[in-house]
Formats: structure tokens, C-alpha cells, sequence
């Protein structure tokens, strides 16, 4: 119990106090640099014509995304209708049948396609989807999409299910009624917040991926609302704007950029609220 | 005296540790059957027993025989969701579906049962609703959720669940025992209101609500019914030392 060895430790513990505090605001602080940035260089292009016009050829200027932003809406939405269902099936299979040798497989499975770098998912679809069609197409995007999302949904529906108290589901079983309306009608109801938080925060995250559809989705310059043929999305509009030596080009990558943030950001708030306001357990 | 459950031969196990031993005992239809018993004696397995609810327990195992009016509950073609129809249950906590509202709650067995003619079940909710004895404190907030009542509230939603769907038995797993006194109460009242329509089994580890309430009483220990009889008989001239010792409070 000597002075040095407390003076010792409340020097260690300050300076570990402040490098903690440090990391904190250093990672704050970028990504407070990133959005800051986005805002000023992308919020100047942002009028009108942006959202109702088609990109104009180099050269000229002016012109719009509205190809893209429908583009994005339409290979996000074929994600959406092939992810939810598996998706939200596979967590209820988890949770409710979930305590065999095949369920932890596939949980495994689950998380290591979590981890699976995103150019890996597009290349898979670019193999079974497009190579098959002989094109690229706004369907392999969004097949290329549905692959990302669906371990995400299944595991998040999972938790969420499972956090549904056994008593809930005696309940419904003591009245009579069969397991299988159990668990839709009662079950799912009473997780159902937490689930369509999980597939907003889904959506928000593959929304905003490139590299699985750059050689699925590929480009289109012209708007497109066929299935079975390329389309232009937000994502890949701004990584082939962004990297082309026009500065008018460079202008609407900024501008895309921007409001793809401002997207995701209603999205998460969206899901927040949604959380917030219902009544659940 | 008629018999509306007959119990053989009743063997319970959760995994390998047996929780019940060879229960045999009647139940007297539209009368109050009193389960009393020190905690972790089988009680609640016993009446878990009787509505196929125990085997939905992960390794849960039951041998024996449950006659509802002669017919064996157990048997390969009894199907467990009509069992459950028959015999309904009130669960120790309550436990209201919370996402939703009171009216939704005390329909949901109709429902999801097939019913579909609107004013049909309109009319069996307010009926049950009010057999529980909650009509008043809820008819003006039918379409509120249900988490919003007290806990005496949820728990007499809970009876009027159950009663909606018009069962013949109601198991009841110490309904009591999270409630305050006035809540207990006006359970107890309610218990002697619907037992001439109901046959009622009810779980206690309150010896004092089971004199109050019941008309028989089965005594467990350690899996094993050790005493079963009137409720008066039990209470003043138990013929078992382990039934006395436990109602005089010597253990438990």
C-alpha cells in the first residue's frame, strides 16, 4: 500500500481513459468527415431535374438519375420479395424447430454468408443468373442482393422469435389452437416489430452495395423497367461517375451519393420509429 | 357424481428425472379439485398432464391413461388440439398476447379456431368477458392492448380467453399466486361463479384458498399423490402423518 503504486495506477488508468475517449471521437470524427463532405460537394446538384430527368451525354450538362433511382427501387425490390419470405421462414424454422444438427448448420452457414465479401455474392450470380440468360439484368442483381439479405434477415427473425416468451406460445396452444397458427398468427405477431426492423435495416444495407451488382444489374443509360434486361442502379451510377474524368460527371456522383445517405438514413429512422411507437412485449 | 376426468396410472418424466409416479384419482364434474403440495412436488406437471401441454416440453415424457368422459386422451388417434379444446388452462403468470388488444385476446381462440362470423364472436367475447367477471373495468377500452390492465385484469382475461372457446375443463396453475389479495379474491369468487358450468382443477400452494375454494383435494409429494379426498375431510381429518404435517405447516 504504497503512494507510488496508486499514483502508478491512476496515471495507467487516465491515459487508458483518454485512449478510449480518443478512438471514440476519431471514429466519430470520420464519419461526421465522410457525411459533412457528401453534403457540401453533393447537396449543390441536387434540384428537380435531378430526380425527373435521364443523365445527359459527357459534354452536356444538366440531366438527371431518374433511371437510377427507379433502377435502385427495382433491384432492391426483387431482393426484397425473394429475401423476406425465405428469409423470415428460415427464422422461424431456427427458432421454433431449430434444435437438431441441421438447424446449427445452417445457422453456421448463416453467419459465414454474412462475412462473404460482396464482389464473391455478385461473381455467384454472375455464374448462375447471367452467364444462363446470356445478359445482364435488373433479376440477377437483384438475385444477387436477395443472396445477401437472406442470411441477414433469417438470423435477425430468428433472435427475434426466439425472444418471444414460451408462456405466449402455451397460451395458444392451451386455447386449441394448432402449432402452425400458433406460431403465424401469434407467434410471428408478437416479434413482428422487431422483424420489420430487421428487414428495414436489411434493405439499408444492400441498398447501398456496388460491387455485387456490377456484373449482374451492369448499366443502363436509359430508363428501364424490364426485368430481364440491364439496369441502372445509385450504386454503380456513382461508382462509374465518380471514377470518369468529367467534372459534371463528378458533380452527380456527389449529388447520387448524397441522397443515397439521405435514403438509408429515412430507412434506419423509419425502422426506429417503428420499433418505438407500436406496443410489443 | 359423475366422473368427467379419470386419471391411471399417470407417469411423468422431464428427461430422465420422473416428475410425477403412478397418479391414480377421478375428477368430479362441476366441482373444484384442489392440487396442493410443496413446490417441485408435480403439481403444475400433473395439470400439464391433463391438457397435453406437458409433451410440448423439450424431452418431456407421459405414460399412463387420462379419461375425458371415458374416452383416453392419450390414445394414437386422440388429437392433442382437441384435447386442448376440451380442457382449457390458466397459466400461473399471466400472460395476455401482447401485441393485441382485449377484445383481440379473448377471440383469438375463436378465430384462429375458424370462426368467422363477426357478430357470432362479437357476442361470445362480451359473454365471456363477463363470466370473468371483467366487463365493467374493460368495456369502454375494448381495442386497448391488452398489456395495459393491471395484473388481476390480464389474469381474469386470461380466464375469459379460455372461457371463449367454451371448454368443459378449466386447469388453473396457481392463477393466484402473482396477484395481490383483492385480485385473488375476486378470483376466488369468480372460481365458485363458473364451476357449475365448469369442471375446475386448480394448482395452490395456498392450503387457505384451497379449503376456501375447492371441493376435493390431492395432496402431492415428490411425484406422488399422497392423499386425495374431500376438501373438508383433508383439512380436518387428514389420514395420512405426511398430509398433516404439511397443512399444519410443520414443512413446505
Amino acid at each position: 500500500m504504497n503512494s507510488m503504486s496508486y499514483l502508478k495506477r491512476r496515471i495507467v488508468n487516465r491515459t487508458m481513459l483518454l485512449l478510449s475517449y480518443g478512438s471514440a471521437v476519431l471514429g466519430v470524427a470520420v464519419l461526421f468527415l465522410i457525411l459533412s463532405y457528401i453534403v457540401v460537394k453533393g447537396m449543390s446538384s441536387i434540384n428537380l431535374d435531378f430526380f425527373i430527368k435521364l443523365p445527359k451525354p459527357t459534354g452536356e450538362t444538366g440531366g438527371g438519375i431518374a433511371n437510377a433511382i427507379v433502377g435502385s427501387f427495382i433491384v432492391v425490390g426483387i431482393a426484397s420479395v425473394i429475401a423476406i419470405p425465405v428469409g423470415v421462414m428460415s427464422g422461424i424454422y431456427l427458432s421454433e424447430f431449430g434444435k437438431n444438427r441441421f438447424a446449427s448448420l445452417v445457422r453456421y452457414f448463416a453467419d459465414v454468408m454474412n462475412g462473404i465479401p460482396s464482389i464473391v455474392t455478385g461473381i455467384v450470380a454472375y455464374v448462375f443468373v447471367v452467364v444462363p440468360m446470356h445478359r445482364f439484368s435488373a433479376l440477377a442483381g437483384g438475385i444477387a442482393l436477395s443472396i445477401m439479405m437472406i442470411p441477414i434477415i433469417t438470423r435477425t427473425s430468428e433472435e427475434l422469435i426466439r425472444m418471444v416468451p414460451d408462456t405466449i406460445r402455451e397460451a395458444g396452444l392451451a386455447l386449441g389452437i394448432p402449432q402452425w397458427k400458433v406460431i403465424m398468427f401469434v407467434v410471428l405477431r408478437t416479434a413482428s416489430t422487431g422483424i420489420v426492423t430487421g428487414i428495414m435495416l436489411a434493405v439499408a444495407r444492400v441498398g447501398g452495395e456496388t460491387a455485387p451488382l456490377l456484373f449482374t444489374a451492369f448499366n443502363n443509360s436509359f430508363m428501364s423497367l424490364r426485368l430481364d434486361q440491364p439496369i441502372s442502379t445509385m450504386t454503380v451510377l456513382i461508382y462509374n461517375y465518380a471514377s470518369s474524368p468529367y467534372p459534371d460527371w463528378n458533380t452527380i456522383a456527389w449529388g447520387t451519393a448524397f441522397l443515397l445517405i439521405v435514403i438509408v438514413l429515412i430507412v434506419n429512422i423509419v425502422s426506429k420509429v417503428f420499433t418505438n411507437t407500436k406496443y410489443s412485449l | 357424481m359423475t366422473k368427467k376426468l379419470v386419471i391411471e396410472h399417470l407417469n411423468a418424466w422431464f428427461g430422465t428425472i420422473q416428475a410425477l409416479k403412478d397418479i391414480n384419482l377421478d375428477i368430479e364434474e362441476n366441482s373444484v379439485t384442489a392440487v396442493i403440495g410443496p413446490s417441485g412436488c408435480g403439481k403444475t406437471t400433473f395439470v400439464r398432464c391433463l391438457n397435453r401441454i406437458h409433451e410440448v416440453v423439450d424431452n418431456a415424457k407421459v405414460k399412463g391413461n387420462v379419461l375425458l368422459d371415458g374416452e383416453n386422451i392419450y390414445s394414437n388417434t386422440m388429437d392433442p388440439v382437441l384435447v386442448r379444446r376440451r380442457i382449457g388452462m390458466v397459466f400461473q403468470k399471466p400472460n395476455p398476447f401482447p401485441t393485441m388488444s382485449i377484445f383481440e385476446n379473448v377471440a383469438a381462440g375463436l378465430r384462429l379456431n375458424g370462426t368467422k362470423k363477426k357478430n357470432e364472436i362479437a357476442d361470445v367475447v362480451e359473454k365471456s368477458i363477463k363470466m370473468a367477471a371483467l366487463w365493467d373495468e374493460v368495456k369502454d377500452k375494448l381495442y386497448k392492448s391488452a398489456t395495459t390492465l393491471s395484473g388481476g385484469q390480464q389474469q381474469r382475461l386470461c380466464i375469459a380467453r379460455t372461457i371463449a372457446i367454451e371448454p368443459e375443463v378449466i386447469l388453473m396453475d396457481e392463477p393466484a399466486s402473482a396477484l395481490d389479495p383483492i385480485s385473488t379474491a375476486r378470483i376466488e369468487e369468480l372460481i365458485q361463479q363458473i364451476k357449475e358450468r365448469y369442471t375446475i382443477v386448480i394448482v395452490t400452494h395456498n392450503m387457505q384458498q384451497a379449503a376456501r375454494v375447492s371441493d376435493y383435494t390431492g395432496f402431492f409429494l415428490l411425484g406422488e399423490l399422497i392423499e386425495f379426498n374431500r376438501t373438508s375431510d383433508i383439512f380436518t381429518n387428514p389420514g395420512d402423518k405426511r398430509t398433516e404435517d404439511y397443512i399444519t405447516g410443520r414443512f413446505g
